[in-house]
């Protein structure tokens, strides 16, 4: 089982591979995890990993630069139906649209905008920066006795965008910041988180976990 | 529920921490990694590494303490000082930073900011502000910038500067005032909030934290949306925890997750 952890010139892959390779260690059967900028791999690979920091943008002009990417993704996730966590920006690629600055084509693999969050409060910075708690909106075996709510774990986030989905069922949790914003998204055989998981400490690495034996 | 941060801070020099870390029994109180695991295990919100490494060729030592610090832990990591070119970030983000601070830097070069920020996202991009409080005439006192540890007067008004940065692209401004830094004192409050109140983004107070209350003024006070903090956990006067728990105790919303 090799999980590929796509590699399009997108920040800090480093932390990301680490997680992954901590989490898959602690299994019982550990997947090889591999960053790559390989097509070809990314298309054999059992799991796919997209992490993405910066903006909208930029990330899908990296990933469009890398011949071939977006098309062995696409074809691995959508006819191959290979389990697919997008990080970060990496998960608002999945949307429709990104609104950061210009608008730009996600990958619409969940329907729905990026758009700049706007808490209420005048008091709460942007971007929403630290950690926050998660509030289920529909369960899922990626999220499996994982302490959410408000008494529940906590997420690192870093953003100031995030994915408006049109529909319900897409999402996964919320997080509050002067207003609901879309945590984790999940469907079909994706699922994507706007916080760090590699950066969440020990929850982070449960639900990397989680991904890694989930077999849809 | 979105909870205040808590941030040690180590300051590195030649890929060793000044003057060691005495809170935990680690095998070698001087290695930053062995540092940043046990405040990983503690329950830091985030880690802060300062290199003051004088020269260039020690830089490297640096890189090595990121590259291993981020393999061992998997927690929000800034690493500033002597942060000066584009390649500079792009090596510390490569290496498993996921913030860098530029210090001097933005103050000589404010275009910096801007081009590091359209680079590599304004999440990533904190600036530090080294302020001190300097008497004018007609009792109308200011905070200004300073640099090299508070011995280079700058002139420029440190709020306005902050201001300027933020417009520029710094996600995060890590404000240190130079006149409590090392003091025990607590933060310089006015300044603080002064800063938090007229920008849009988090702003990180420093300098001269001597006891829990100060950490509960800087938010409550300060208006800063996080803490940091040195010298009261590195010689384990206070664990993190013991100032998460004051911090709850005092009303503020503290991640406590074991």
């Amino acid at each position: 089982m090799t999980v590929a952890i796509v590699d399009y010139g997108s920040g800090n892959l480093h932390s990301a591979a680490k997680a992954f390779e901590r989490a898959s260690r602690s299994m019982e059967d550990p997947q090889k995890v591999i960053v790559t900028r390989d097509p070809d791999a990314v298309y054999r690979a059992d799991r796919i990993v997209l992490p993405g920091v910066g903006a909208f943008a930029d990330c899908r002009r990296g990933l469009d630069a890398v011949d071939g990417m977006l098309e062995a993704m696409t074809e691995a996730v959508r006819a191959k139906a290979r389990p697919f966590f997008g990080i970060c920006v990496g998960m608002q690629l999945m949307a429709t649209r990104g609104k950061e600055h210009v608008t730009t084509d996600g990958f619409n693999w969940i329907e729905g905008d990026v758009e700049k969050i706007s808490p209420r409060e005048e008091n709460l910075k942007i971007p929403h920066m630290g950690w926050n708690t998660l509030d289920l909106v529909r369960e899922h075996p990626v999220l499996e006795r994982l302490p959410l709510g408000p008494k529940g774990r906590h997420a690192y986030f870093v953003h100031s965008y995030h994915l408006n989905a049109s529909n319900e069922a897409d999402v996964l949790a919320r997080a509050e910041y002067g207003g609901p914003v879309t945590a984790i998204v999940g469907k079909d055989t994706a699922i994507g988180t706007q916080f760090h998981p590699e950066k969440s400490q020990r929850f982070g690495l449960a639900l990397i976990s989680n991904f890694l034996k989930w077999k849809p | 529920m979105f909870k205040v941060r808590v941030i040690p801070c180590l300051d590195v020099k030649d890929g060793r921490v000044v003057k060691g870390v005495n809170f935990v029994d680690l095998r070698d109180a001087g290695d930053p990694v062995e540092a940043a695991v046990a405040y990983d295990a503690a329950g830091a919100d985030e880690l802060c590494f300062l290199d003051i490494t004088a020269t260039h060729e020690n830089r490297g030592t640096m890189l090595d303490v990121v590259r291993r610090t981020a393999e061992a832990c998997f927690m929000p990591l800034t690493v500033g000082g002597g942060v000066r070119t584009i390649e500079d970030i792009k090596t510390l983000l490569r290496f498993g930073a996921d913030k860098v601070s530029i210090n001097s830097a933005a103050v000589s070069k404010r275009e910096f900011v801007k081009q590091a920020a359209e680079k590599f996202g304004e999440q990533c991009i904190v600036v530090a502000i080294d302020a001190k409080r300097v008497k004018r005439g007609g009792g109308s006192d200011r905070w200004e910038i300073f640099t090299h540890g508070g011995r280079n007067s700058t002139g420029i008004d440190a709020i306005e500067y902050a201001q300027e940065v933020v417009s520029l692209g710094a996600g995060e401004i890590l404000l240190t005032s130079m006149d409590r830094d090392g003091t025990r004192q607590g933060f310089d409050l006015p300044l603080t909030q002064a800063i938090a109140d007229s920008v849009p983004v988090p702003v990180i107070a420093s300098g001269g934290v001597g006891n829990l209350d100060h950490l509960v003024d800087g938010i409550r006070q300060g208006h800063a949306t996080a803490v940091l903090a040195a010298s009261i956990f590195h010689f384990g006067e206070f664990t993190i925890r013991q100032a998460k728990e004051h911090m709850v105790r005092a009303g503020l919303p503290m991640r406590l997750d074991p």
